[in-house]
């Protein structure tokens, strides 16, 4: 049923008609309007979970643990300082094999405080055993979250639907709620194969020493290199029963034969497929990749649907401080020993809500046609900010654009 | 003085605690109260490790261990879980962990766990110390006891507070059950265990257990430690209903031992013993239990 919907109501309706036996999750914005639908759905009878308040992030990821290893369908949410406080818990949760789903409302972390919307917090949450989807619109974070649950439950690893605070979270959009029976129909009942009962006593979580420890990582590794295929599955048994296109991990837009290109996550995708139309129009070969599952990092994919191109721009919000954007070096990485390797520079762009215009994007895409160097720069700084901070530079120019691999100057052998 | 060992089925032999370790004794009481119908959330800690090392386990009930701070947290989710998956009659749900757990690094969660009224048992084994990293000072160490972060040196007398009260803690929460038991008097740990387990709601029961290599005393003495810590009025025993004292162990006369006695049977205290200040830090801890002797009425016969 099509509804013009705030992104985070529409998300609580899809999760509750994912039929979670428990949600527990602790206030933090841009994340509130989620758990408080969830509240309504819940007092109103139409969400027929355990619904926990928890006195915090840490014990709320920690009640959805015990829960989902009790056998209970278990969902939470969080942003920012949440996930961060969350840490400890999501290395647990993922190491115990549960497979809870969470809805990361994407955030700036703090010092600075900051309310507003970037990437930092779940790039920086990239290790903890997690798969990571974002979504671009409110519609996709929707159609994400049921396909969460299923590949969670088919794998036993958690997934966490990202999407961007605010510009989705609070935003107003068309989007097709599912029916219950075409959740159901996605979705089956969730049946754990082991879980806390005393007909089966089972031991979870015990110490395993430097005999066992790296082994049971190792399994982890491998669980989440074999997610990739129930992923892609899923995602497509999603777009046959409705139709709508969903795009795997990796989806790419006007990529053929395009020359430079784009790569990005969560809701600047739309901007960009807006700017990219219109230099299309104007006869730039350009085009999109746009990730949407971050871990498992599909390698092989992106070296496929990248190796043709002269140059690759990546866009994110999110920075790995004195080195990159965080997805530029992983993509770097599919690039070791590569027969043709584009030239890979990061764009730093909207930490902590800095508005995204089409013209910065057009900037960065005209500048790919004009520079091959691979560079990593700051889009949109703001001097007179820069200028009021205690830790003022003395030259920070360098620092807004720098070349990252400068060519050999002639006669260096 | 010799305690009967509890056989035990459901926390197997085989673990790797120390000798003579009371948390280890304390644990396989609980758990043969409780019986074999039961989910237990354990916190990080000596329990925890030498009962678990993968791929073998001690335990022969449901058991989960997450982390350091959050066996109240796991507990509510399990607890919850059964009554949403409509299981609540399978299992009563056991949360444990150890005196920093409860107390220290755990306390926001113990606080969530009781204020939701949980139906829950939450058992706190009060070594007094962090045990398994080492023996470091807790918020239940008692004063003036040695620890290896608040020492006993030139200018320090060890630890400079006095115990967190706990259970006072629990109910103010609205626990329907809080009680302090102590390794010492094995049967009184299973009576009130079963009692716990009873009643409906959040319970409390924190139970004083000697650790030997901690308090620096002799493997045979775990027993006769925990009595004399009882004995001395330092850890007063008993049992609190909706807020209501409803029992306490007497100290029998010939059974009461003064502070000074006690705090000579352990290493952690003998920087007082010697000091010439020494008198005066022992008046002061005496004074803590003669409050408690008076507070709970600790002498006399029980009507
Ligand atoms: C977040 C975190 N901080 C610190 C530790 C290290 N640590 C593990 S157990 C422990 C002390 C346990 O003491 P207690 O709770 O009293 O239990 P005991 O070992 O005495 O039974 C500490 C400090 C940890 N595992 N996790």
């Amino acid at each position: 049923m099509k509804a013009i919907m705030e992104g985070s109501q529409a998300v609580a309706q899809v999760v509750s008609l994912c039929k979670p036996n428990v949600v527990c999750a602790y206030p933090i914005t841009p994340q509130t309007h989620i758990v408080e639908r969830l509240a309504i759905l819940h007092s109103e009878g139409k969400l027929k979970a355990g619904f926990v308040l928890a006195e915090s992030e840490h014990s709320a990821a920690s009640i959805v643990l015990g829960a989902s290893a009790t056998g209970a369908r278990s969902y939470t949410a969080t942003s920012s300082q949440g996930l961060l406080l969350m840490t400890e818990v999501m290395f647990n949760i993922a190491g115990m094999r549960l497979p809870v789903v969470m809805t990361v409302a994407n955030r700036a972390v703090s010092a600075p405080i900051n309310i507003w919307n970037d990437q930092q917090d779940s790039m920086s949450l990239r290790d903890c055993g997690w798969i990571q989807m974002y979504a671009e619109d409110v519609q996709e974070a929707c159609d994400m979250h049921i396909q969460a649950f299923r590949i969670a439950e088919e794998l036993n690893i958690p997934v966490m639907v990202c999407m961007d605070g605010f510009v989705l979270t609070h935003s107003m959009e068309v989007v097709d709620i599912p029916s219950q029976d075409e959740v159901d129909e996605i979705l089956p009942p969730f049946a754990p194969s082991y879980f806390l009962t005393p007909k089966d006593p089972v031991t979870l979580g015990s110490m395993a020493g430097p005999d066992a420890y790296m082994e049971i990582r190792m399994l982890l590794h491998k669980a989440m290199k074999d997610a990739p295929r129930v992923i892609q599955d899923v995602s497509d048994e999603f777009e046959e029963k409705t139709g709508r296109h969903q795009g795997g991990l990796l989806d790419p837009y006007e990529l053929e034969d395009a020359e430079i290109v784009l790569v990005s996550m969560g809701s600047l995708l739309g901007t960009m497929k807006d700017v990219v139309d219109q230099l299309r129009d104007e006869g730039y070969p350009i085009g999109i990749l746009k990730v949407r599952t971050t871990r498992p990092f599909p390698r092989e994919k992106f070296h496929d649907l990248l190796c043709n191109a002269r140059a690759v721009a990546v866009l994110e919000k999110d920075i790995s401080l004195g080195l990159e954007g965080i997805l530029c070096s992983e993509i770097r990485s599919a690039f070791c020993r590569a027969a043709k390797t584009p030239n890979i520079s990061s764009f730093i762009v909207g930490l902590g809500g800095r508005d995204v215009r089409e013209d910065d994007i057009r900037n960065i895409a005209i500048s790919m046609f004009e520079n091959d160097s691979c560079r990593v720069e700051f889009v949109g700084i703001n001097k007179e900010a820069l200028a009021a901070a205690h830790w003022r530079a003395e030259d920070y120019t360098e620092c807004i654009s720098t070349d990252v691999c400068p060519k050999p100057e002639k006669g260096d052998s | 003085m010799a305690v009967e060992e509890v056989e035990s089925r459901l926390l197997a032999y085989g673990h790797t605690a120390c000798a003579g370790c009371g948390e280890a004794l304390a644990a396989r009481t609980v758990i043969e109260a409780a019986g074999p119908d039961v989910i237990i959330a354990n916190a990080t800690g000596c329990l925890e490790v030498f009962t678990t090392r993968f791929p073998r386990s001690a335990w022969r009930v449901p058991w989960i261990h997450s982390l350091f701070e959050n066996a109240a947290s796991v507990a509510s989710g399990i607890e919850v879980a059964l009554k949403a998956l409509e299981r609540s009659d399978e299992a009563k749900v056991i949360a444990q962990a150890g005196d920093g757990g409860t107390a220290d690094i755990g306390m926001g969660a113990f606080s969530g766990m009781l204020e939701r009224g949980h139906d829950i048992l939450y058992v706190c084994y009060d070594t007094e110390v962090y045990s398994n990293t080492g023996f470091q000072r807790s918020g239940l160490t008692p004063l003036y006891a040695h620890t290896t972060t608040s020492p006993a040196g030139e200018l320090t007398w060890g630890n400079a507070t006095r115990k967190k009260d706990l259970p006072s803690i629990a109910v103010d929460h609205g626990a329907v059950y809080v009680a302090t038991a102590s390794v010492g008097y094995p049967q009184d740990i299973t009576r009130k265990v079963k009692k716990a387990l009873s009643l409906s709601g959040p319970k409390y029961i924190q139970i004083h257990c000697p650790c030997v290599p901690g308090w620096g005393i002799e493997s045979h003495m775990t027993i006769r430690v925990a009595r004399a810590a009882v004995n001395s009025g330092l850890i007063p025993l008993f049992e609190i209903v909706e807020g209501n004292i409803i029992g306490v162990r007497k100290i029998k006369e010939d059974e009461r031992v003064s502070v000074e006695e006690y705090m000579k049977l352990q290493k952690r205290f003998s920087h007082v013993l010697k000091s010439p200040r020494g008198k005066d830090l022992i008046r002061q801890v005496q004074s803590i239990a003669n409050l408690n002797i008076e507070k709970f009425g600790l002498l006399g016969i029980n009507e």
